[in-house]
């Protein structure tokens, strides 16, 4: 128990550290570029197919529990998936994939780094390695997750669309008259809150599993698991209270 | 210069520096030695700030960095050249990035004037025409000279190196060390280095500082260090009971 404390006061005391002043401009903002670029264009393929394929699942499975129920129109199934994807699918599956392959990805780089001394040669150089490494990971998973939640949900409702036709569940403008009723921008804020949420909560988690990592090539290893586990638990916890208070 | 007064460094329980003093010159190989587990290490973290210690100062020409905050630090720090025993060269750079890095991140200079002299640098430790190449694709003596290229590229008033020497052969070891010891005289920095390569102490060594279980045993140049002939030094320099027995006999 208070080990779970003083872990969290270390997290704490990590994450403050991060907000100082930067030596030099230009270097963080290139250092957020390349970070945009392996969190964002790296995980790209890997969201697309998913969030295709779990657009489809939930126009099938929805279609096969609704027609039984002749009371419900067809053309529901578009507001059905949209809502589906936006309130739930994309931004938790997002997430998940993120914490699975970014965060993993961020531990080691920064466990493989305290290891072998970068950290320390960055902070005898006088760079303040909290804020230039942790701070542009940080900053650029709150601007690249949010845009693969908003790619999930487009391609999720492509996904329902295609696999409504090919079950023959809908015709195209049912389904389009579905994904366009009554559409609410509160879903669409729930939607940012929580992609801006995970975004931080898998990013700050694996920089402070890997920048503190002490010892080898072993607790590398065991720490860039924790991150992803310890990341996706938190991320599915704080998925449960946003939905409890906010919706 | 550099002084270290009376520095005691506590991890749990273990008093590693039982309170060390010293004073490293401008222009000289300083050389700390001892055996494995001497303090050699925590006293150059020490020095550098990576670990603070607990009771006791540090001084770089008269200005307390033990008393500084982050920010004071800072300044001081884009004084400090390190080589570390690992390299620590950064493994997602190519060696021009890397020796750039410090120039990239403190200095005003322009783009050429920043390649002309990381390719100044790369010259003065024989190793032109590799800056393309990764870290990942360099042999151990060749990832040391970058690393060295690394630590002059700010023109650094403090040199600490920790093991120049480990995992290198003889020949290469002599190599580097001179090379050390060369742009230490060229530059005028006070050099700081851990080693316990005892042909680095009689090669290089101006100041030699002997390290016993945390206590400083023996101060001096190298030339006074073979005059000793007892004590935990003597069997340190001599680890062998065939060298001892040279030197023994050397003596009459
Ligand atoms: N981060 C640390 N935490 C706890 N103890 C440490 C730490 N670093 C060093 N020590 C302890 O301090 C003592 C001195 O270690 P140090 O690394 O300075 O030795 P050294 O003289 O550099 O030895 P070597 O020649 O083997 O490198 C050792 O007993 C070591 O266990
Ligand atoms: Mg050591």
């Amino acid at each position: 128990m208070l080990k779970i404390f003083t872990s969290f006061g270390e997290y704490l005391l990590l994450m403050k550290g991060i907000f100082a002043k930067p030596e030099k401009g230009r270097m963080y903002w290139l250092e957020t570029m390349r970070q945009c670029a392996q969190i964002g264009v790296g995980s790209l393929p890997i969201i697309a197919i998913i969030s295709l394929f779990i657009g489809a699942v939930t126009a099938v499975q929805f279609s096969y529990q609704l027609r039984s129920i002749s009371l419900v129109p067809m053309w529901w199934m578009g507001s059905i998936v949209r809502k589906s994807m936006i309130l739930e699918l994309a931004p938790t599956l997002t997430a998940l994939l993120i914490a699975g392959k970014v965060g993993s990805n961020i531990a080691s780089e920064l466990g493989t780094m305290r290891i072998s001394e970068q950290i320390d040669a960055y902070e005898i150089m006088g760079v303040n390695t909290k804020s230039y490494l942790i701070g542009p990971k940080i900053f650029a998973s709150m601007v690249m997750i949010p845009m693969l939640v908003v790619l999930s949900v487009f391609l999720g409702i492509l996904g329902g669309w295609l696999a409504g036709l090919l079950g023959g569940f809908y015709s195209s403008s049912e389904y389009a008259r579905g994904v366009t009723d009554a559409f609410k921008g509160y879903d669409i804020f729930i939607m940012f809150v929580k992609a801006f949420l995970f975004a931080y909560i898998i990013s700050s988690i694996s920089c402070y599993k890997g920048y503190l990592v002490e010892g080898g090539a072993v607790e590398i290893g065991v720490a860039s698991t924790e991150a992803v586990v310890m990341s996706s638990i938190v991320v599915i916890v704080v998925n449960f209270v946003v939905a409890f208070l906010l919706l | 210069m550099i002084e270290i007064v009376d520095i005691k460094k506590k991890f749990g329980e273990q008093l590693v520096l039982k309170g060390v003093s010293a004073s490293f010159e401008a222009g000289k190989c300083n050389l700390i030695i001892g055996k494995s587990g001497s303090g050699k290490t925590v006293t150059l973290k020490c020095l550098v700030g990576l670990f603070t210690p607990d009771e006791g100062a540090i001084l770089f020409d008269g200005r307390n960095f033990t008393a500084m905050d982050f920010l004071q630090k800072q300044v001081v720090r884009q004084e400090f050249g390190m080589l570390f025993q690992g390299t620590a060269l950064f493994d997602s750079l190519t060696v021009e990035q890397n020796i750039k890095f410090p120039l990239d991140m403190f200095s005003n200079m322009t783009e050429p004037e920043k390649i002309e002299r990381v390719n100044f640098c790369l010259q003065r430790v024989a190793m032109v025409n590799t800056n393309k190449k990764f870290p990942g694709e360099l042999s151990g003596g060749m990832k040391k000279r970058v690393g060295i290229a690394r630590a002059i590229v700010n023109n650094p008033k403090y040199l600490f190196c920790d093991e120049p020497n480990s995992g290198l052969d003889p020949k290469t070891s002599l190599v580097i060390d001179q090379l050390i010891k060369e742009i230490t005289i060229e530059f005028q920095m006070t050099t700081v280095i851990n080693t316990h390569d005892m042909n680095s102490v009689m090669g290089i060594g101006d100041k030699v500082l002997f390290l016993h279980e945390g206590r400083k045993y023996w101060e001096g140049t190298n030339a006074e260090i073979m005059q000793i002939t007892e004590g935990e030094l003597f069997d340190f320099i001599f680890a062998s009971d065939f060298l001892k027995d040279l030197r023994r006999r050397a003596k009459y």
